[in-house]
């Protein structure tokens, strides 16, 4: 950080709630369905109907605010965000205003700067509130309209503020990598931000170095971005305009009014985005058509109870627990609870937490990326693996080995013992081997010469060879037993 | 006058009403009755009232999380003006889609 200046970033992050049924109705919010073949008079905004709490939204609000440590409100209420779009069809949002369901909790991510070291990012609150439908520009035969489906009107989704507590875009990547993390460890939502389950907004400004002090800039708010690498990259060509903007113009925060700017993947650049002209007049009131909600200490403690071991737990207790190094528990925790409950199982059965964490990253995780395949369905049960890894770490065979009985496990849904059966693997005897290695540097007397010369990389042939007479051997131990011999002579 | 001209204005705008000037004459008057009839709430001491989040005293209205039919596509788009058998259509919407 030799620039001259801060970069301040804040996070708006919206997250649909895994639920069967909508915040308000009992239509589907299930993705993919054709457009408007999920909606009722609630979702269309017809009068007279009515919306009534959809109960499991609430409590998996609560979960989620616990898991990122707010404060549960005994008492919250829902408002009317006011405001006309085609995709709002009663024209206005039920959203909360001053009574949110939670506040003031924190996250800590990993600090990019820092490698073991965290960053802890405040989050000023989390509530619960209704998705708008979705509009799509018809560019089809030049007409100048839009079409607009409701299917989505009507979800819940949990806003989630952070402070403006991130310092580079790396933060606010890590900070979305965690926040996924720990929603999808609590069963809270699938976070999928292709299917539009994730969404991020990002306020940023800089705090420029100047000799009167430090001076901000004015915040824009970047939208449209689709990926986590996307906002990295948002918020890194931001920084970088706002600043350019400085040096040429000096305007400061309340100089000009706040701007939105779409991100644009295709240019890799950000555009400003029409305003909705006096939008932020959104003349919340407390909708009459819903009642409070209250919760008791009683029940908070209870959600508290459900809440399992988060992320960061868990990736202390792997590494505690079975050895691994806090680089590979985090590769591991990364992947989701089940592959971890996997690696646990393989790792108990075979008494080597190193070597698990070796096969399931190295194994496991690989051939889940070629079958696209999620653990649960991965064919090897762990303690069949954990029985592969005992024989492989007990010196029957060389890992490479491993990795064929592995493979032939996969093929044939075999147990570790019928593969390695199969396989013909028996551990060759020592003066079994001895005598193959003997004969082998008979036969090779260059190698034999260059050995003596100090030249050991000829060793490799003869280890060539002997796989060829007796794919058993271990490699390491014709390397040893070679030398040795060769030392005699 | 309990509400100006101008807040008229601006209220009508947010409301997406396009009223006339004479229009918004009438309505600066009418609104500062009703708003004046209002006021006589002013008189009343809640200086040790509660704030409620609601007219009725009632909390806790849940339903379980569990699926009801939708309405059928053909019914729900029958309302609307304008639409393809599929989706609404509306005048085009410029912005983020």
């Amino acid at each position: 950080m030799n620039k001259p200046y801060a970069i301040i970033i804040g996070l708006e992050v919206h997250v649909q709630l895994l639920t069967s049924s909508k915040l308000f109705c009992g239509c589907s919010t299930a993705f993919g369905a054709a457009p408007n073949t999920q909606t009722c008079v609630v979702c269309t905004g017809t009068p007279g109907a009515l919306p009534v709490m959809n109960r499991q939204a609430y409590l998996l609000s609560v979960k989620a605010a616990l898991g990122l440590n707010c404060q549960i409100a005994r008492l919250t209420k829902w408002d009317r965000k006011n405001y006309y779009y085609p995709d709002l069809p009663k024209g206005y949002q039920i959203s909360q205003y001053d009574m949110p369901l939670s506040r003031d909790g924190h996250l800590d991510i990993p600090d990019p700067e820092q490698e073991g070291q965290v960053r802890r990012i405040r989050i000023i609150r989390a509530h619960l509130e209704e998705d708008a439908g979705k509009s799509m520009h018809d560019e089809v035969a030049g007409k100048a309209d839009s079409r607009i489906d409701l299917n989505r009107a009507g979800t819940p989704l949990l806003e989630i503020v952070s402070q403006p507590d991130l310092r580079s875009p790396a933060e606010a990547k890590n900070y979305l990598t965690e926040l996924k993390l720990l929603l999808n460890y609590l069963g809270v939502s699938d976070c999928n931000m292709q299917e539009g389950s994730l969404r991020v907004d990002a306020n940023i400004n800089l705090h420029v170095a100047t000799p009167e002090g430090n001076v901000a800039t004015p915040i824009v708010e970047v939208k449209n971005m689709n990926s986590f690498r996307a906002v990295e990259r948002a918020l890194a060509y931001e920084a970088q305009r706002q600043w350019e903007l400085w040096q040429e113009t000096g305007q400061r925060i309340g100089d000009v009014p706040k701007q939105t700017r779409g991100w644009e993947e295709e240019a890799q650049i950000t555009r400003p985005q029409r305003s909705k002209e006096e939008s932020s007049d959104y003349r919340y009131f407390p909708d009459p058509d819903l009642a409070p909600v209250t919760i008791s200490e009683d029940a908070i403690a209870h959600v508290r109870q459900s809440l399992g071991e988060l992320p960061a737990d868990l990736r202390t207790r792997l590494v505690g627990q079975f050895g691994i190094t806090p680089y590979d528990s985090d590769v591991l925790v990364s992947q989701g609870r089940p592959l971890v409950d996997y690696f646990i199982a393989a790792a108990e059965a075979c008494r080597d937490g190193k070597a698990a964490a070796n096969w399931v990253q190295q194994s496991v995780l690989r051939v889940l990326n070629e079958r696209q395949m999620p653990i649960e369905q991965f064919p090897v049960p762990p303690a069949e693996l954990g029985r592969l890894i005992d024989e492989v770490q007990s010196g029957k065979m060389e890992t490479s080995r491993g990795r064929e009985v592995l493979a032939e496990m996969l093929a044939t849904g075999k147990s570790a013992a019928a593969a390695i059966d199969a396989l013909g693997i028996v551990q060759v005897d020592e003066a079994d081997l001895e005598t193959l290695c003997a004969e082998l540097l008979a036969s090779n007397p260059k190698v034999v010469d260059d050995l003596k010369q100090g030249r050991l990389k000829a060793a490799g042939a003869l280890i060539g060879q002997a796989k060829k007479r007796n794919p058993n051997v271990n490699a390491t131990r014709v390397r040893e037993i070679c030398l040795q011999l060769v030392q005699r002579m | 006058m309990p509400i100006s001209h101008q807040q008229v204005t601006r209220v009508s705008l947010l409301g997406r009403l396009l009223l006339s000037e004479e229009e918004t004459e009438t309505m600066t008057a009418q609104l500062g009755q009703i708003l004046t009839y209002m006021q006589l709430l002013d008189e009343v001491d809640t200086d040790q009232v509660e704030p409620m989040a609601h007219a009725v005293e009632v909390s806790d209205v849940f339903r379980g999380d569990q699926l009801a039919p939708s309405l059928a596509r053909d019914l729900a788009l029958a309302n609307a003006p304008q639409h393809d058998g599929e989706c609404y259509r509306v005048p085009a919407v410029l912005g983020d889609a």
